[in-house]
């Protein structure tokens, strides 16, 4: 039998419908995502579906509605918030790392959170400074919060799953690019465990974890090298977990590591996992491990310069091969 | 008034009152670790909006959280010890001061910043409504509160939802050092409401029974469905801001000028004015000295956390 593709979008729209069918305390709020269908067309039709005590088209209030987020959250709700783009997480940013993040430990574990806000991040769509940044690893800095970052259809849905039924507040970040892409996708429920990575596949001489929307251009930089270098891809899939165990044991395998993503290199998620390979296992290593990623800079809207501003697919190969050579 | 009420309103003011007097002197002794925001002069304010609310009503509070607390219903032992930083705390002394709640007693917690507590309530009151229950969410706040845009968010949502929520707003007409007037145009800051399109009343906030009665009223209403309302609520902090305040902003004559018209002096004229007897008044302070010296020894003989617990409640775990 054929396997059933679904795109990014409609994987996480089936999670959404799977949640609010099965659940009465999951309710969805954001804006735009009642008629509209949400600003990238991922909440379509669950409006009618469910009503509006269910689905909230909210005001362009994001600090106000996240925080009501997370009181329903504390009184036994299971909201699911969307935030048009990751950008305008900085306007409930106070909620987010000074309340959800802290409600359980600073109340001494009497209250919790459960809240999921999704929310598209990256580059690609010529939007500019303003609805392009990815800025997951300010969320993976606050302890209390779970962050998530699904690269393809099938993960965006079984990490939602997990994401609804946690406890916790999870950051969940989609990519923009991905929303048209398409996968298997199974038509019933599953849900993939938060710190698990996912080996997307297997090689001997270069390791290479990468996140979001980098994990495709990864595989399609290790397909083109393939003649003559194995590389093994990695995706965490969620930065808090984080599964170092896999990509240690992939390390030492290879000796080789190159972490990629598309938000700003420095300080970001490739220092702390090229610093954890570097303390928990040093002679593992056959050379220094690399970084590539997004560059210093706001994404400019011109199109050359916003795709030079974060990895492509060539640059990728070319630090591929650069390693493999050493 | 019913005499009994009264007299139990009586009690829960003067027993915040000591609490305070107890919390400022082992603070200037240094028996606990931190900075407090006292309630003195505010009493009536939690005492009367909290005498009507059940366990199954939600507060939220602010950094000047204990009278809220206690008027709640919290034990004073663990509020107390959570003032300590000690594990019988009501957050095992994870919290402190600011940082107090009670989910059995529908607490919702203090909060050590500005307006916080305030969308996080309306997110409470949109539960409420969700379950069709008649309980209702009371959000407290000071006069500085109101230039935040948390606070206007939030009272947007809450009156567009037609949502069962009471913001109670506590003028005590200092943001810290800085003067209401000086940061607002508004005459009174109950007109603020008019935004929203949401009721709005002010009261003076040191007389227990206006605050009682209107809150009695206000309540009753939001219980069965009249959408959010707003309360401003006059009255004056003696103390300092915190610990640390030299209070060099307020002369010392408008100091005198509001301890003339102290809530609980006030509402014991009423009292003797129904027929109670200093005697009795002098046996109800007594007993809630009593309760607060017991406090002080709870919290001062509870445990410390175990170094373990600093990586405990971190994240809470699935009960299925």
């Amino acid at each position: 039998m054929k396997k059933r593709k679904l795109t990014y979008r409609e994987a996480i729209r089936e999670c959404l419908f799977e949640q609010l069918n099965k659940d009465k305390k999951v309710i969805l709020l954001g804006e735009d995502i009642g008629l509209y269908g949400g600003a990238h067309r991922v909440t379509e039709g669950l409006l009618e579906q469910f009503g509006s005590k269910r689905i909230y088209d909210t005001p362009i209030s994001e600090l106000g509605f996240v925080g009501m987020a997370v009181g329903a959250a504390m009184t036994g709700l299971r909201p699911i918030v969307d935030i048009q783009f990751s950008d305008f997480l900085t306007l409930p940013m106070d909620q987010i790392v000074n309340q959800a993040a802290k409600v359980h430990y600073m109340y001494g574990g009497q209250l919790s959170v459960p809240l999921v806000i999704r929310t598209p991040s990256g580059a690609g769509t010529g939007a500019a400074s303003q609805h392009s940044q990815s800025l997951e690893a300010w969320f993976a800095h606050v302890p209390g919060l779970k962050v998530v970052q699904p690269s393809n259809a099938y993960d965006a849905k079984g990490l939602l799953h997990e994401a609804v039924e946690d406890e916790n507040p999870v950051i969940f970040f989609e990519h923009k690019l991905l929303y048209n892409q398409a996968s298997h996708v199974p038509n019933t429920y599953y849900k993939i465990p938060f710190g698990q990575a996912n080996v997307l596949q297997e090689g001997d001489d270069v390791t290479v974890v990468a996140t979001g929307v980098m994990v495709s251009r990864v595989l399609e930089a290790a397909k083109e090298l393939s003649s003559y270098i194995s590389v093994e891809v990695i995706d965490p899939r969620t930065l808090v977990p984080l599964d170092m165990a896999t990509i240690i044991k992939s390390v030492e395998k290879t000796g080789k590591l190159i972490v990629v993503h598309e938000a700003v290199e420095r300080y970001g998620i490739g220092a702390e996992i090229v610093s954890q390979v570097v303390e928990r296992a040093f002679d593992a290593l056959t050379c220094a491990p690399l970084r590539l990623a997004g560059e210093a800079v706001p994404i400019p809207n011109n199109k050359e310069l916003e795709r030079f501003a974060i990895p492509q697919v060539g640059a990728i190969v070319e630090a591929i091969k650069s390693i493999h050579t050493i | 008034m019913d005499i009994n009420l009264a007299l139990n309103m009586y009690e829960m003011m003067v027993k915040i009152r000591a609490f305070e007097e107890e919390v400022m002197r082992s603070s200037e002794a240094k028996l606990f670790h931190g900075t407090t925001h006292l309630y003195i002069g505010q009493e009536a304010v939690a005492t009367g909006v909290c005498a009507h609310l059940s366990d199954e009503d939600y507060i939220t509070s602010t950094h000047r959280s204990h009278g809220h607390a206690i008027a709640k219903g919290l034990d004073v032992d663990k509020v107390m010890a959570e003032i300590f930083g000690k594990r019988g705390g009501s957050c095992k002394g994870k919290g402190g001061s600011m940082h107090i709640a009670d989910s059995k007693r529908g607490h919702l917690g203090s909060n050590g910043v500005v307006a916080a507590n305030i969308p996080i309530a309306v997110g409470a009151a949109l539960t409420l409504k969700l379950e069709e229950k008649s309980n209702v969410v009371v959000c407290f706040f000071g006069d500085g509160a109101i230039n935040e845009g948390a606070f206007h968010e939030a009272m947007n949502l809450a009156a567009i939802w037609s949502l069962p929520i009471i913001f109670v707003c506590e003028n005590n007409g200092y943001g810290m050092s800085t003067k209401i007037s000086d940061v607002t145009n508004l005459e009174q800051l109950k007109e603020v409401a008019k935004s929203y399109n949401m009721t709005s009343y002010a009261v003076d906030g040191n007389d227990l029974e206006a605050v009682y009665v209107l809150s009695d009223q206000v309540i009753s209403e939001v219980r069965e469905g009249s959408g959010p309302v707003f309360i401003e609520s006059r009255t004056y902090r003696y103390a300092g801001h915190s610990r640390s305040d030299q209070q060099v902003y307020r002369s010392k004559d408008e100091v005198i000028a509001w301890k003339d018209r102290d809530p609980i002096a006030l509402f014991e004229e009423k009292l003797q004015g129904l027929g109670v007897s200093q005697i009795d008044l002098l046996k109800i302070r007594s007993k809630v000295k009593e309760n607060v010296d017991q406090a002080l020894v709870f919290a001062m003989n509870s445990e410390e956390p175990s170094l373990e617990e600093l990586k405990t409640d971190l994240y809470a775990e699935r009960v299925d």
